[in-house]
């Protein structure tokens, strides 16, 4: 226990700390896998642990990440930053979980690719949301004392709200609620025999997940100065499901480790060849057939050929 | 004011694209039926078929041997990575069998972006149907009236093949109940290996046909996919009729929504799709879900 304290404090130190470790490029890489990894794990909360796939999560993310541009631009706070566009996203949430919890299984998986792909159009064709080319020009919020333009105070807020991020969501899985959530992914009807309100919990659920993917994209906004249509295509939902697939489902942490396999692999392979889609894709492929448990289940022990 | 000739010029374009969703979605709600698995890779038959007819062209300059070419090609393509890659899956979780088809578009993709470079190329139509033709007052490039005959007389095929023939009661019952078709004493690994073969081959003879109108691209595989996903939970899991008529109406819903609302033309089929899965969860042909 104190060990894996010791380790996880070791592990939070040097993450802060990597600035001063680094140059410039593998900061932003840690910076890239830190908001990609809370927006997996947001997923993983659907996913593996309510059982419920979403193929539509970059809805939050999108949302999440023009609310935070377009407020930005306006007044640069800390509700710009994060209050408003947590708001708004939840509201969406609401909306769009209201309609989809009813379905499962496949339908699901369509219903809410849907309403993101809405969204996806909406930005791309709306000249307010800068159609095609996205919001650009976004400034950082100004925080009392600290000047985010600069990159290390960036990196430490960063960190600090990833972290945060996390503790939510590992006090979310770890409560009751989470127990709940879990005895629904195993059986639903017989959660419902029990007497638990099964849809008020799914909704809960998709609405937490949402928050924080919305958060993960403001994050990614203020990271990148610019938000794009990109955010609500449904290849972003897609590779947020890779991440927790190869991390491992319904483990939380495995996502954070998937999205930094992601894109680790993505960005080390791109710089040596061109040819990245194409181990990206043999890489996965070789994972369902030697690793189904994913990067989590290969560190306890279950590689090997299926039976 | 709507002109009449334009609305009859759209609805032609609308069903050339509805063919094609049709013959690409057949396959896909076969397998989604039988073998319970969302195929993301088929439209990389789509893509692969394409390419394949490029090829053939390029070789022979015969338009009708690369439509049977391309089929075969991605078949044995189908039937590989059936036997290899998804036959261990079938009794896993289904999101290792999105984790591994999603693979294979990247690889697919990349592949022929290696072998052919990123290029748009075109497949010429065959010289027959290189010109255009008077209908209604309308100019209609007889290509397009050819797929839309070729379309709907392979939908017919199709029926007969599925509702009227020994390999298709076979194939009603592996979507009907796969275990219990296998203790009637089916092979049914072999019609699941069939099945996939045969989707496979569906989806790259649409990638020929859409040649000439749409040309061909490494990207073009991944661009199909999500409609014909549509088209299929519009229409029915599983359902031959579904995927013709969710074919019909989302050819015709991007056509028409293109020419009149440029504005919110990419929303349209995504609305037809939510409408039908809020009000009609089964999709329009499909079984009542359980």
């Amino acid at each position: 226990m104190i060990a894996r304290l010791l380790g996880v404090g070791v592990l939070v130190g040097v993450v802060a700390a990597f600035p001063a470790l680094a140059g410039a490029y593998p900061v932003k890489l840690l910076q890239e896998i830190l908001i990609w990894g809370v927006f997996a794990m947001s997923l993983d909360l659907l996913m593996g642990y309510a059982g419920m796939v979403s193929f539509g999560h970059s809805a939050f993310f999108g949302i999440g990440g023009y609310v935070a541009a377009l407020a930005l631009k306006e007044t640069p706070n800390l509700l710009s930053a994060l209050v408003l566009p947590a708001v708004v996203t939840a509201v969406a949430a609401v909306a769009i979980g209201f309609c989809s919890i009813r379905t499962s299984g496949v339908y699901f998986i369509m219903l809410t690719l849907a309403f993101s792909q809405m969204f996806y159009a909406y930005a791309f064709q709306n000249a307010w949301l800068g159609a095609e080319d996205g919001v650009f020009g976004v400034p950082r919020p100004r925080l009392i004392g600290l000047d985010l333009a600069k990159s290390t105070a960036f990196h430490l807020y960063l960190v600090i709200l990833v972290g945060l991020a996390l503790l939510v969501l590992w006090r979310v899985v770890r409560s009751p609620f989470g127990h709940v959530l879990r005895g629904i992914r195993e059986n639903e009807g017989r959660m419902e025999a029990v007497g638990y309100p099964v849809q008020r919990y799914k909704l809960v659920a998709f609405v937490i997940g949402g928050m924080i993917a919305g958060l993960a994209g403001s994050l990614y906004t203020q990271l990148n100065l610019t938000i794009t249509p990109d955010a609500f295509f449904w290849t972003t939902s897609g590779e947020a499901l890779l991440m927790v697939i190869i991390g491992g489902t319904g483990t939380l942490w495995g996502s954070l480790l998937g999205a930094a396999a992601f894109i680790l692999l993505q960005s080390l392979v791109s710089s040596y060849t061109e040819r990245w889609m194409l181990i990206l894709g043999l890489t996965f492929i070789l994972f369902v057939l030697f690793a189904p448990g994913g990067i989590v289940g290969a560190l306890r022990g279950h590689v090997g050929r299926r039976a | 004011m709507v002109l009449l000739s334009d609305v009859f010029a759209q609805a032609l374009n609308g069903l050339a694209y509805g063919v094609l969703l049709f013959l690409l979605s057949v396959g896909l709600t076969l397998i989604f039926g039988m073998l319970d698995i969302v195929n993301l890779a088929h439209g990389s038959f789509y893509m692969l078929g394409a390419y394949a007819g490029l090829v053939t062209m390029a070789l022979t300059g015969n338009y009708w041997l690369a439509m049977l070419v391309a089929p075969l090609a991605v078949g044995v393509v189908g039937a590989l990575m059936e036997r290899v890659c998804l036959r261990p899956l079938y009794r896993g979780s289904p999101l290792d069998q999105v984790l591994l088809t999603f693979g294979f578009i990247y690889l697919f993709e990349d592949l022929v972006k290696w072998i052919w470079g990123g290029k748009i190329r075109s497949i010429p139509p065959p010289e027959v149907f290189a010109g255009s033709v008077k209908l209604l007052g309308v100019t209609v490039p007889s290509y397009r009236l050819f797929m839309i005959a070729f379309g709907l007389v392979m939908a017919v095929a199709l029926w007969l093949l599925i509702e009227r023939t020994r390999l298709g009661a076979l194939i009603r019952a592996g979507v009907f109940d796969a275990e219990m078709a296998a203790g009637m004493g089916v092979n049914i690994d072999r019609v699941f290996t069939g099945v996939f073969a045969f989707g496979a081959a569906l989806g790259g003879l649409s990638g020929v046909i859409a040649g000439p109108i749409q040309s061909a691209s490494p990207p073009m595989g991944a661009g199909i996919l999500i409609p014909a996903l549509i088209v299929v939970v519009v229409g029915g899991l599983g359902s031959l009729k579904g995927s013709l008529v969710g074919s019909l109406i989302i050819g015709q819903a991007e056509t028409f929504g293109k020419a009149w609302l440029p504005g919110s033309s990419m929303v349209i089929i995504y609305v037809v799709m939510a409408l039908v899965v809020l009000l009609r969860p089964q999709g329009l042909f499909g079984r009542a879900l359980k």
